[in-house]
């Protein structure tokens, strides 16, 4: 079946439909990872948006439901140039088509993917709609497509209630750490049809337990799973809390620390969340932000935010510790950033800066046990260079001072 | 972190000649790297001891040494040229060994000269296996586990410990012979305890066996400061068992998720952090297929052939960033060329996909073994690019120039399925199209991956290419199936073949509903930022597909095109590369827009920032005229790429695209036997008696007219390939057979062998005038091919009346073919004769050579006489050159040692790889130093073998003499031995092969002979012992000679050699 991507300057991209059959208007954004779309599609701050991989052979090896970010894809549709037909992976469980149809995401493939990229770069992030309809009134369409905005998609894809995950007791509960893994191949595979929970885990990165013994509060404004994950492996104790949660209950539970996660969307549109987050800034708890929960942080403390001309997507970015001059590839996802024009350096000073262009991309917060960053140090996917701030977050945690 | 201050004057180590897994790449690295040395203001000397390179270029380095790469040369040139340090990272692990000897014997300290990049503890750590075991077990990454045993329990209870199945790798036997892989102990006895047995030292490797495991590579790059990344990952589709030289490579990887992804990367920082590696590392993994473990199987703590393919994939300039950080800056202190915006400190992400295939030659050593192992047999590689698989490998098979050009280039049709399923186990250059006949019958995936171990995904790309052929096979040919074709990069011919139509018919199909190539960049960053260098590839992609090539293709300057020389192969190597790129420079210079195309990710001539645009395209004419139809340039020259190039001509011409120099009708006239010798009788110039032929029996009249023996060739090719001499009807017989295995367009050529004194000479004529740079003379005499010869500048033998005609006879012939541009003329001279041989107007492979000895740039005023210019305008008097007060002698170098099973005794077809020079003011000492940077560095113990064939016996007495003189123990066969002893030479006879032991191969195998004498019997050596004893000391490291010329040259040179510590140094840059 035909399918053509539409988007709000009026272009057209033509090419095969892929997925759930089903119309979608959404904002277009690019994602410039080569490996790593089971982890892209299933992060919930692609909420309101469609997915365009840059990288063309896209379901090479299927999907395996234990790279799944959350429950869930979130994102509105994937815009791929080739969908491969055969997934070949030894953890494969379904194919990418099975995947989005079973998860009721639409698609398109067959479309030169690099002149979209070329478009959004030019013009920045527009919106678009995915249709089979072949009928088309581009006169009907854009209006609708201007209307768009993503909304308050944090809503959505929050968790409702409260979850509890106890810290690992010791690293084999981690699965082998990576690199001195020894496997059972056949063994293996024995599992491979039946039961996933023995499946065999897949090699960790952590070597300490070094977070046993602590509690984090994490407020879930669309958190990936390996958020939680990174720190449960380090022996923490990890609640999280939905959006909506008020800075006063998650105080009473009295955590070491509280985690602001990631998530999808404008961050001026979280009025609610922002007023707990400057809350919870008044604690004194150590708080550890990633990307939304860093941004939120940053308006709760007076800072503002903008919205990119067309973000940064993928895992190839590099970002430089000010501190140290170090300079990490991170995995990132973002459309907005915070103004280092309007930073009030009494409240907060820059830590971390993208090399390329020099946007923030993190921040230290004065005479606070806070720090927080733009980029995604639970990788998932993309590089895992920075995961060791999570280790600076459990020393934080743990008296030492605001690293 | 700024430049480090200290870093005044460089010494950059080359790599040496090239040969078999030490190729054109460290040309690529190295003149990347002097460039970016310069820019930073840094003094850089050169050494290396190819003068078919780059980097050798006085353009390219401040102080240029073409000498032999050893120990003591380099402390001489040390200690002339006072360098503050010395770069040994980029001249491969030629350069990397010499770096590390100077290191370790305190050389450099004493001199106060640091070895930048690197320190040698890193080199140590990653080189030695012991030591880079227990570095890679203390930071937990797991090597595969091996144990040296020399007794059978010692293996049993290892192998019982690792588990099933291990590799058995028996020390000291030849060529591995012995080992083998056990998967139980059973076999694990049988054959543990027949490998003890024939190792000398009854000592056996037992190694966990990870073949058939994924094999994944990862480029990194890491900074003083300690900053890490990683420039690309590449998969294998050969899984491990076959080197990587030798596997179909994809980049990025297809089947890794991205755990396994982030995995092997996190685990190859890991590494190159600890080993404190500072520029470029190349780590490889083996992966398991169906779980997450992995094995480091090797760490390249410098630049490698990988490296350069990943340079060539990404965009990234490995080799430039890797000098920069030399000089002490950070990753994100160096600019990314290509973007202009973005940083050293970035990951090039990739929109599309690349294929590189090997270019292996089998078609050169056809009784060699075409099985693929751990040992790298590949002279040289293609690589292509396209936003989808099966259209990337389409490209890369077609740009390999070797009769192939789709899926049933190799035909397997014939084979029974038992057959055929046998043949899947087998493990060469073809198994790809094995494995295409394999699905044509359907077999199942899960079978050809089980006995290949090559993944689905691929066998399922491999599939969909097959079923695109079957479906153009059968009925009509839609626009549909024509699109999916093209999207697969099926090309026309291919298709007409398919289809039943003609070429042109599919064309216009195509052309009709605007099915065309469009080109996109090569920018690092999938379009993220906008990218400032213009480096495309095509894809179909359907008419909706922009064209960003179109985007810039109205400079409003004029347009020159470049062919490129394709793949390195025996016959056609890195000298043209050297013609390519200085032929851009000049028309560059002269405000040309330079356009090259080209599918070697190898050399220089593919770096980025050499044209003003960069095609990596196939060069077939239909790719090439996708580029035409688009660029619409002024014109091509074709000079330069040599045959690659050359072939094109014709289907430029019919593109309407004006050639520059030469015209394609002169350079018909030198290779059209009749046409040629209509112009010989015109300018009166002799040849020997020949004939044109088509068939055998044509052939074998011809040559009973002219008296045997002859020389049988094809025409319209490079490097002799399928020349042989022939003595009887029989041999004509055999040698028409190996011609017309690929159908021939051209006839075939028998002439008249004469025994003379072969010379050369490259000319550069403007269509009145002409200039030789000098005359080179052949050691060899008439018989082996030129490219094999050790060739002498200037001229040593040659009587004035000789070189007068010689210089003569070129400016006659140049003027007769209407010679713009370059000619390359050979001749044999009889005592004061001279007969010319042949000529061929455009570039050749001594051009590189020739120049820099003479310091007359051939190239560049090549390619101003093709603008135009004329040689007196350029300031040169016409004629023969003045001789150069040096002498320059060019040594070929071979790798046969690598393919076993070539028959390596010389001919007139091309078997060296390579070559080095050796310059001197002094004949012997140049003799001398060609041999030592050829690696033939004696004596050693004093004790050679000599067995020559009986037209030999009489003139081998001298020779023997001489090596007698100078301490050598003499063995030889009964036969020779008897000569020797008669004349009065000490001669010890050993046994033959079929006699009882201790036989030659005995001695061989002892590792006490320097050298074997080996004349074979006249025409092809038939013998099965002439043919084992040459392999065995091949395969032993012993020096082979199969020449008497040669075998006298390298006496000459010992006898009046300057020891080693006290050579001349010449500096070619002030020549």
């Amino acid at each position: 079946m035909r399918a053509f991507l539409i988007l709000e300057d009026g272009s057209v991209f033509e090419g095969n439909h892929i997925g759930a059959v089903k119309e979608i208007i959404s904002e277009i954004v690019f994602n410039t990872s080569m490996a790593g779309y089971t982890e892209v599609f299933t992060d919930p701050s692609y909420a309101g948006q469609a997915v365009c991989m840059t990288y063309p052979l896209i379901g090479n090896y299927g999907v395996c439901i234990d790279d799944m970010e959350s429950d869930r894809p979130w994102l509105d549709g994937v815009i791929i140039r080739e969908l491969s037909k055969l997934a070949s992976n030894f953890r494969c469980d379904m194919t990418l088509q099975d995947f989005l149809v079973k998860y009721d995401v639409p698609g398109i493939e067959g479309i030169d993917t690099r002149a979209l990229v070329r478009v959004l770069r030019e013009k920045g992030t527009m919106n678009g709609m995915i249709t089979t309809n072949e009928n088309y009134n581009l006169d009907e369409i854009i209006p609708k497509l201007k209307a768009y905005t993503t909304g308050k998609v944090v809503e959505k894809v929050s968790t409702k209630e409260k979850i509890h995950f106890d810290g690992v007791t010791s690293l084999e509960e981690n699965g082998p750490i990576s690199g001195s893994a020894v496997f059972n191949a056949d063994d293996y595979k024995e599992d491979k049809a039946g039961d996933h929970t023995k499946r065999e885990k897949r090699p960790s990165i952590v070597k300490e337990l070094n977070g046993k013994g602590l509690k984090v509060a994490l407020l879930d404004v669309g958190a990936k799973r390996n958020i939680a994950a990174s720190l449960v492996a380090r022996g923490c104790e990890v609640t999280v809390y939905p959006q909506n949660t008020t800075a006063e209950e998650i105080l009473s539970d009295n955590p070491d620390g509280i985690m602001l996660s990631n998530g999808p969307g404008d961050p001026k549109e979280c009025t609610g969340v922002i007023k707990e987050v400057k809350k919870l800034y008044d604690s004194n708890v150590p708080i550890f932000a990633i990307c939304l929960g860093h941004q939120l942080m940053a308006l709760a403390t007076g800072a503002d935010t903008f919205k990119m001309k067309y973000g940064h997507r993928g895992g190839n970015h590099p970002v430089k510790d000010l501190k140290t001059g170090r300079v990490y590839i991170s995995s990132q996802n973002h459309g907005y950033v915070v103004d280092m024009d309007n930073l009030d350096d009494k409240i907060a000073v820059p830590a971390f800066v993208n090399v390329n262009d020099g946007t923030n991309e993190g921040l230290s917060y004065v005479g606070k046990n806070i720090f927080t960053v733009q980029f995604h140090p639970e990788a998932c996917p993309g590089p895992q260079d920075t995961s060791f701030l999570f280790d600076r977050f459990i020393n934080m945690m743990r008296g030492g001072k605001n690293a | 972190m700024p430049k480090n201050k200290d870093v005044k004057k460089v010494l950059v180590i080359g790599s040496g000649p090239i040969v078999i897994g030490q190729a054109a790449e460290f040309d690529y690295a190295g003149t990347q790297a002097c460039r970016s040395l310069k820019e930073e203001g840094v003094e850089v000397v050169l050494v290396n001891s190819n003068p078919a390179t780059i980097m050798t270029d006085k353009d390219i380095a401040d102080e240029v040494y073409i000498e032999p790469l050893t120990v003591k040369v380099l402390e001489q040139i040390i200690e002339k040229e006072k360098p503050d340090s010395v770069l040994p990272t980029l001249g491969g692990q030629a350069g990397l060994n010499l770096g590390m000897e100077l290191a370790e014997s305190g050389f450099l300290e004493k001199h106060g000269v640091k070895l930048l990049g690197t320190t040698a503890e890193t080199i140590k750590k990653a080189e030695d296996r012991q030591e880079f075991k227990d570095t890679m077990e203390k930071i937990g990454e797991p090597c595969a586990a091996s144990l040296v045993v020399h007794d059978l329990q010692a293996g049993i209870d290892f192998a019982n410990k690792i588990g099933y199945p291990v590799v058995l790798r028996p020390a000291y036997t030849l060529g591995g012979s012995g080992g083998g892989i056990a998967h139980n102990q059973v076999e694990l006895e049988d054959i543990l305890a027949n490998g003890l047995r024939l190792s000398r030292a009854t000592e056996v490797l037992v190694e966990r066996c990870i073949s058939g495991w994924k094999e994944i590579e990862y480029e990194v790059m890491r900074d003083s400061a300690g900053n890490c990344i990683t420039v690309c990952n590449m998969e294998n589709i050969d899984p491990v068992g076959v080197h990587t030289g030798d596997s179909i490579v994809v980049a990025p990887s297809q089947t890794l998720s991205d755990k396994e992804y982030q995995m092997l990367r996190s685990a190859a920082l890991n590494i190159i952090d600890e080993l404190q590696i500072t520029g470029g590392c190349n780590v490889q993994f083996a992966l398991h297929p169906t779980s997450f473990e992995y094995c480091v199987i090797e760490v390249n703590p410098r630049v490698s052939r990988s490296s350069a393919l990943a340079s060539k994939a990404t965009g990234y300039p490995i080799a430039k960033v890797a000098a920069k950080i030399a000089l002490g800056y950070t990753l994100d202190e160096i600019k990314n060329a290509i973007t202009g915006k973005t940083f050293a400190s970035f990951e090039p992400t990739l929109d599309y996909c690349v294929v590189k295939f090997p270019r292996l030659p089998f078609d050169k050593f056809i009784t060699a073994k075409r099985t693929l192992t751990t040992q790298m047999k590949a002279t040289g590689e293609v690589m292509s690019i396209c936003t989808n698989f099966e259209g990337a490998m389409m490209k890369a098979i077609r740009s390999l120039e070797q009769h192939v050009d789709c899926l049933t280039s190799y035909d397997f049709s014939n084979l029974s399925d038992e057959e055929l399923t046998e043949r899947l186990y087998k493990v060469d250059d073809q198994r790809i199209w094995v494995i295409a006949e394999a699905l044509r019958r359907n077999y199942p995936y899960q079978m050809i991956h089980h006995i290949t171990m090559i993944d689905d995904w691929f066998i399922d790309k491999i599939n969909n290419l097959v079923q695109v052929e079957l479906s153009l096979k059968k009925g009509e040919l839609t626009v549909e199936k024509l699109l999916e074709a093209k999207r697969m990069e099926y090309p026309d011919n291919v298709i007409a073949r398919l289809t039943g139509k003609t070429e042109e018919e599919v064309k216009k199909l195509r052309l009709d509903n605007n099915i065309t190539a469009s080109f996109k960049i090569v920018d690092t960053c999938a379009a993220e930022f906008e990218a400032a260098t213009p480096y495309y590839y095509s894809v179909y992609n359907g008419p909706d597909s922009e064209d960003e090539a179109a985007l810039s293709a109205n400079s409003g300057k004029k347009k020159i095109l470049v062919l490129g020389s394709g793949p390195i192969r025996i016959g056609q190597g890195i000298e043209f590369d050297y013609c390519s790129v200085h032929a851009t420079w000049a028309f560059s210079k002269a405000g040309y827009e330079t356009i090259i195309i080209n599918n070697n990710p190898e050399t220089v001539s593919t770096d980025f920032d050499i044209a003003d645009k960069l095609y990596f395209e196939p060069l077939t004419p239909e790719d090439v005229e996708n580029i035409v139809r688009l660029e619409k340039p002024d014109g091509a020259v074709v000079q330069f790429g040599g045959q690659t190039a050359i072939k094109l001509t014709q289907d430029l011409m019919k593109m309407g695209v004006k050639i520059y120099g030469t015209d394609a009708a002169d350079v018909d006239a030198a290779e059209d036997r009749e046409l040629f010798d209509k112009i010989l009788e015109e300018t009166g110039i002799a040849r020997a008696e020949g004939a044109t032929v088509y068939t055998a029996e044509e052939a074998k009249e011809a040559a009973n007219r002219i008296g045997y023996p002859v020389l049988v060739r094809p025409s319209y090719v490079l490097g002799g390939q399928g020349m042989q001499i022939a003595i009887s009807d029989q041999e004509i017989e055999e040698f028409m057979n190996i011609i017309n295995r690929y159908s021939q367009d051209h006839p075939i050529l028998v002439d008249k062998y004469l025994q003379g004194t072969e010379t050369e000479v490259d000319a550069v004529c403007d269509g009145e005038d002409i200039v030789i740079p000098g005359i080179m003379e052949h050691i060899e005499r008439s018989g082996i091919h030129s490219g094999d010869s050790i060739s002498v500048y200037p001229a040593q033998s040659l009587s004035q009346a000789c070189k007068e005609k010689i210089a003569e006879y070129t400016r006659r012939l140049a003027k007769a073919l209407h010679v713009i541009g370059l000619i390359n003329v050979q001749f044999i001279a009889v005592k004061d004769e001279v007969y010319i041989i042949e000529a061929n107007p455009r570039s050749s492979r001594t051009v590189p050579y020739i120049s820099k000895v003479t310091g007359i740039p051939i190239v560049d005023l090549a390619a101003q006489v093709m603008m135009g210019k004329k040689l007196k305008e350029l300031g040169y008097t016409p004629g023969l050159q003045p001789e150069a007060s040096h002498i320059a002698i060019k040594m070929p170098v071979f790798s046969f040692e690598k393919i076993r099973g070539a028959e390596i005794s010389l001919g007139p077809e091309m078997k060296s790889t390579g070559e080095c020079l050796g310059i001197s003011t002094n004949f012997n000492e140049a003799l001398y130093k060609a041999f030592l940077g050829a690696g033939i560095s004696l004596p050693k113990y004093k004790q050679m073998i000599i067995t020559v064939k009986d037209a030999d016996k009489g003139e081998v007495i001298e020779i023997a003499r001489r090596y007698e003189k100078l301490g050598y123990i003499i063995y030889a066969t009964r036969s020779t031995a008897e000569t020797l002893n008669e004349n009065g030479v000490k001669a010890r006879r050993v046994n033959r092969i079929s006699q009882e032991s201790p036989t030659v191969i005995d001695l061989i195998l002892g590792h006490k002979i320097d050298l074997v004498i080996d004349t074979p019997t006249q025409g092809r050596d038939k013998s099965r012992d002439g043919f084992l004893i040459r392999r065995t000391a091949i395969e032993t490291g012993v020096n082979v000679i199969t020449a008497l010329d040669t075998a006298r040259a390298l006496v000459s040179s010992l006898e009046n050699a300057n020891s080693e510590e006290n050579l001349e140094i010449i500096d070619i840059a002030r020549i």
